[in-house]
């Protein structure tokens, strides 16, 4: 991976690595903060959201709103279309894969994938197991609920944790209540005294070494993103407030009555969270959002967000 | 004049990594959302990210004429990835405005898609003081035609990785990601 060859190590390691270093899958999650990344299932809709101030596109055949609808097998994006979009925008183009199958994801990065979205949206080729991210130069994201998931996505070698909330039913609620989980869950480590991190590693299900690391810096050691639900310009502010890094959004967009003004808006939320006159600015004339559905119609195995382990 | 606040572009990108880098050379930092927040800073960062998002929040905003005539008074600048972009006086197929701060042209993601990404050491002949400085580069851009005013203060093999145009910093790679204070002490050194 390094080849330290002749040149002085000077304590920055002046050494090359390539991108399947953890260092450069991470720095891109980095350059994702304060944005938006947007589902999209065609070449038009990508352009919409690069124009819309998108800080990348996540492309999927149909969005999680139709995947819920129609039913089936959802599998990774067709590969014309990613072409198609990769050849459109200039900014990240993303790509979902179904859990555990490393050969969708080995195709995507022989595509030149930016980013690989590991996730419960699709249906899942493994019960079991997930993808081992650690040899592929595509960066890895997936969903998560809790601490323990997270950690368990970042040990297979995630560079970068997303809430799993609940895709596809324009209901935020379950990514409020992974965000506040997780940072939650975050918060109670950092008091534990050391003696305790392996007891809880133990509950956590949770590499001890990992678990070690969040005690100490208090947060993750990847950027941390919410999505699932987020249909609104206050959705997004909410969970920037929560303390995510940025936001995705899935059908909230191009489920909704303007997709071009929503974007923007979603955008520009974003950016201003912390500023009620921006967010109430950005609210302004959006026409109607994507159709929400309440969870508690929803019966166990239509929920996405128990996918995954 | 002794550089006290550092505002950072805060539209959009990695604002906490350069802030973390700036705190720990003991100065303040301000996120930059208007011409208010601009002109309370000695010195600005223009950080990685997007370069178009960045570049469509500068045009919501309306702060591109404030950011120009800033730095063309002097105010110390440094752009790094999507901030050298967004410094640079020409832009191949990039559909926004950039700031036209220092005369280079900008090449985006010239080095291919995130797996093509890499890190390396500055070559041999970089600038006194550079010596060994390792670079993260990300989705990153090359700038190349650098005017006659543009100095190259490093390589990466063989291609300007760093340069300087009077107040003007840019970096291709993300000094921000690394432990290594270097090119921030630089754009400091310039107060």
């Amino acid at each position: 991976m390094s080849k330290s060859k002749d040149k002085k190590g000077n304590g920055n390691g002046a050494q090359r690595s390539d991108a399947r270093s953890f260092e450069i899958k991470v720095g891109l999650a980095e350059m994702l903060k304060g944005g938006v990344i947007m589902d999209v299932t065609t070449p038009e809709q990508a352009k919409i959201a690069e124009d819309a101030g998108a800080a990348a596109v996540m492309a999927l055949e149909r969005v999680p709103a139709d995947i819920r609808k129609e039913g089936g097998v959802a599998r990774m994006c067709s590969i014309e279309v990613i072409e198609g979009i990769q050849k459109v925008v200039s900014i990240p183009v993303m790509a979902k894969v179904r859990i555990g199958h490393f050969s969708e994801a080995r195709v995507l990065e022989a595509l030149g994938v930016d980013f690989i979205d590991e996730s419960e949206v699709l249906t899942p080729a493994d019960e079991a197991h997930h993808v081992d991210k650690h040899d592929f130069r595509s960066p890895f994201v997936c969903g998560a609920r809790d601490l323990g998931e997270a950690l368990r996505r970042i040990g297979e070698g995630a560079a970068m944790i997303r809430t799993k909330g609940e895709a596809g039913s324009g209901n935020i609620v379950e990514a409020v209540r992974h965000l506040r989980q997780v940072f939650g869950d975050i918060r109670a480590l950092t008091v534990l005294p050391s003696e305790e991190l392996p007891a809880r590693a133990k509950e956590l299900r949770a590499p001890v070494d990992l678990v070690r690391t969040v005690a100490q810096i208090g947060k993750l050691p990847v950027p941390n993103f919410a999505a699932g639900g987020i249909a609104t310009p206050a959705d997004a502010a909410l969970c920037m407030s929560l303390g995510a890094e940025a936001v995705f959004v899935g059908s909230g967009i191009f489920k909704s009555d303007d997709p071009e003004s929503r974007a923007r808006a979603i955008v520009r939320a974003t950016t201003h969270y912390r500023d009620p006159a921006e967010v109430l600015a950005a609210s302004r004339g959006l026409g109607g959002a994507m159709p929400g559905i309440e969870l508690e119609t929803l019966a166990e195995e239509q929920r996405l967000a128990s996918r995954g382990w | 004049m002794t550089i006290e606040r550092v505002g950072i572009l805060a539209i959009q990108g990695d604002v906490a990594a350069h802030r973390r880098m700036l705190e720990g050379l003991g100065v303040q930092v301000l996120d930059v959302l208007c011409e208010q927040d601009l002109n309370a800073v000695d010195a600005l960062v223009i950080p990685g990210g997007e370069s178009t998002t960045i570049a469509k929040g500068i045009a919501r905003l309306k702060l591109h004429e404030a950011l120009r005539r800033r730095i063309s008074d002097g105010m110390p600048v440094l752009g790094t990835c999507a901030g050298a972009i967004l410094l640079a006086s020409r832009v191949e197929n990039h559909p926004v405005a950039v700031l036209g701060a220092m005369d280079v042209t900008a090449v985006r993601n010239a080095y291919g898609t995130q797996v093509d990404s890499f890190a390396a050491p500055v070559d041999d002949d970089a600038a006194p003081g550079l010596e060994d400085m390792r670079c993260v580069f990300i989705r990153a851009p090359q700038l190349t035609e650098p005017g006659p005013g543009v100095e190259v203060l490093a390589r990466v093999d063989g291609r300007a990785v760093l340069m300087r145009e009077r107040n003007v910093i840019a970096a291709t790679f993300h000094p921000e990601l690394t432990s290594d204070p270097r090119v921030h002490e630089m754009l400091l050194a310039m107060g």
